[in-house]
């Protein structure tokens, strides 16, 4: 269904950090197309409003799963809601992340903050064909410690690297800190046989893949997902405008090599 | 929507012919017998505007417009012609994309479920009389936006599909019009069921009417009428000739769309900053302009919701909102959001230009921002020297 949502319940609630709530909605009626990975899908909290959501992992069956930070009135509304509540959905919208321009090729995963929610399903692909694939490299930036998202599921994105920085330490913290490019020199992957995949705050896309590209990946292997507005996710609205992009329609997942000069230009 | 009627004339069906006034008065009653809304010019609140026509005598006989930057008058002629006027603030997309559009309502049932139910768009049969040549290429770019792409958009289509439309050739234009510099007029060339051209001269006032369509071919053989003769065919001619001649405005003879992606951090864009109000008034006036945003209501009980489609502007501060605050914060982004979108990345996003050169948004900017003047003035400051398209 493309304007007219279809009712989802909350079949599971996971609560990931003090603002960040991972849920599990399954379709009280006809369910929506499959996701693929890098995806989104307009979830509306009834009565509040409607927002791109992008899947964070994709189950068997007709089950979706989203990882809401709560920054406005929706997402808060939705974080609110408990098991049994209802939403509604519409969707799939958007290019996807592109994993068959991976096969055979070193993969880099490069998140920041809540941008580790869309690439959740990606790294899933990845691990569970790990002779599809070369070296999977997962690095992920965090205001704080108590803000990593997934950190029970970590330890099996360790091989053969992953590595987590943080903005602010906390007691305790034995880990990295500083921004998330100053983990690229330590992964472990060869630059023109690499496809890297990259979400977060725009600043930490445009300074990663700057770093990537420096490093010797080819724009072109450098997967970006970007945000604007969004309204409609139809292409009508006009909202999602990056310069002669549609980002509902020729995003979010775009290539750096298409997205770097459209990110140079302040307030485009 | 309507095609070429190529050669499938029905029986009796009529391609060419010359009207009078009371050939169009005949034409208002024989699309109203057939159950159309026909829309039209007319003159009100100081203003030659666009609503239902329940006769021809409504239309703006003996009206004109002056037009300039930020001026709109309505002014007599003498001529007592029906269509000598230009765009005025109104266009198509009022009828075909409206203001304000539900698209769904929910309910939330005692036990926490919902309901929701799709909007069944009403079917309406408009007949548009007097579309000027570039307003009808502002349909065609509609057509493209709402239903050329993989979403189709059901309240545009189900205002769109069938719409008769009665295209009225420009021998009048105004002086901020600019369609030959876009290609859009003052000829009609293709997508109509009709095209008028109206001729007034020693011999009288009168109509030049062509069928485009089967429809188009078929409403005109019930129309009191006389053959087309060569002495009105040539009058038509020149007519919408000498139009070409006396347009207000021009671009620059430049690839805009080029103009456009080269010139995004041009000082001129802080020029007409200290110009601009951001008030959005270009876009509600221009007759593309297609941008929505959504309102989702309930009512008192808070278990009824509707989900509501109303018309947006790109000089809204919330229009590019983040949760970080908008992207575009500076009244320069926007005007420039505006007009590089207009010109430029439009083609890449729907495969043509945004304008047609009606020079709505010129006429209507309260402080008179002309946009071929920008243009021309970004073309100057980017070097003047690329070569034409």
């Amino acid at each position: 269904m493309t304007l007219t949502p279809l009712p989802y319940r909350v079949d599971d609630r996971r609560e990931e950090t003090r603002d960040t709530v991972t849920f599990t909605l399954a379709p009280s009626g006809e369910p929506l197309a499959p996701f693929s990975p890098g995806q989104f899908a307009m979830v509306y909290a009834f009565g509040v409003g409607e927002i791109p959501v992008s899947v964070s992992r994709i189950l068997d069956g007709s089950r979706l799963v989203h990882t809401v930070r709560a920054v406005g009135a929706v997402s808060r509304a939705l974080c609110g809601l408990g098991p049994g509540a209802q939403v509604a959905v519409r969707g799939p919208f958007g290019t996807g992340w592109d994993t068959t321009a991976a096969r055979g090729r070193d993969v880099l995963v490069v998140a920041g903050g809540i941008g580790l929610a869309p690439l959740r399903p990606l790294i899933d692909t990845v691990l569970a064909e790990p002779e599809t694939y070369g070296r999977l490299n997962v690095l992920a930036g965090a205001r704080s410690p108590g803000d990593l998202l997934y950190s029970d599921e970590v330890p099996f994105w360790r091989s053969p690297f992953a590595e987590f920085t943080v903005d602010r330490p906390s007691a305790g913290w034995t880990g990295r800190v500083g921004i998330v490019t100053g983990l690229i020199d330590e992964a472990r992957f060869a630059p023109s046989g690499t496809t890297a995949f990259v979400c977060g705050p725009e600043v930490m896309i445009r300074a990663t893949a700057r770093a990537l590209v420096h490093r010797g990946v080819d724009a072109a292997r450098i997967q970006v997902s970007l945000e604007r507005n969004m309204r409609c996710a139809t292409g009508h609205c006009g909202h999602c405008q990056l310069g002669p992009l549609l980002l509902c329609r020729d995003g979010p997942v775009v290539g750096y090599d298409r997205a770097e000069s459209l990110l140079t230009v302040r307030e485009l | 929507m309507t095609g070429p009627a190529e050669n499938r004339l029905p029986p009796g069906g009529v391609t060419e012919a010359v009207l009078d006034r009371s050939g169009l008065a005949a034409l208002v009653t024989a699309l109203r017998r057939r159950g159309r809304t026909v829309i039209g010019p007319t003159v009100r609140d100081g203003a030659i505007v666009l609503d239902e026509l329940d006769s021809a005598t409504a239309l703006p006989y003996g009206w004109g417009v002056e037009l300039e930057a930020g001026t709109y008058r309505l002014r007599r002629r003498d001529d007592g012609a029906a269509f000598a006027h230009s765009a005025g603030p109104q266009s198509w997309k009022s009828f075909l994309h409206p203001e304000r559009v539900r698209q769904w309502s929910a309910d939330r049932g005692p036990g926490g479920d919902l309901t929701v139910r799709e909007e069944r768009p009403e079917r309406v049969s408009y007949a548009f009389l007097g579309v000027r040549p570039c307003d009808l290429r502002a349909i065609r770019i509609l057509d493209r936006v709402m239903a050329g792409g993989r979403y189709h958009d059901p309240a545009y289509l189900s205002r769109r599909t069938g719409a008769f439309l009665i295209v009225v050739e420009c021998t009048e234009p105004g002086a901020t019009c600019f369609c030959v510099s876009m290609g859009t007029g003052p000829a009609a060339d293709a997508g109509y069921d009709l095209a008028l051209t109206e001729v007034v001269d020693a011999e009288g006032h009168r109509f030049l009417c062509r069928s485009g369509t089967e429809e188009g071919a078929a409403v005109l053989a019930e129309l009191p009428r006389r053959a087309a003769d060569d002495t009105t065919r040539t009058a038509a001619v020149l007519g919408v000739r000498e139009a070409a001649e006396r347009m207000g405005r021009s671009m620059p003879p430049v690839d805009l769309r080029t103009l456009m992606r080269d010139t995004l951090e041009a000082d001129r864009w802080d020029d007409v900053t200290a110009r601009c109000l951001s008030c959005g008034n270009c876009t509600m006036v221009c007759p593309t302009c297609f941008c929505t945003t959504t309102e989702d209501v309930t009512d008192l009980t808070g278990d009824h919701a509707e989900r509501w489609r109303r018309w947006d502007s790109c000089y809204d501060l919330d229009f590019s909102l983040l949760h970080g605050g908008p992207v575009r914060a500076t009244p320069r982004s926007r005007y420039r959001q505006w007009l590089t979108h207009k010109l430029g990345t439009w083609h890449d996003q729907f495969d043509s230009s945004g304008c047609v050169g009606c020079g709505r948004c010129i006429v209507w900017c309260p402080t008179g921002i002309d946009l071929t003047e920008e243009a021309h003035a970004l073309h100057r400051e980017a070097g003047g020297s690329q070569e034409a398209p």
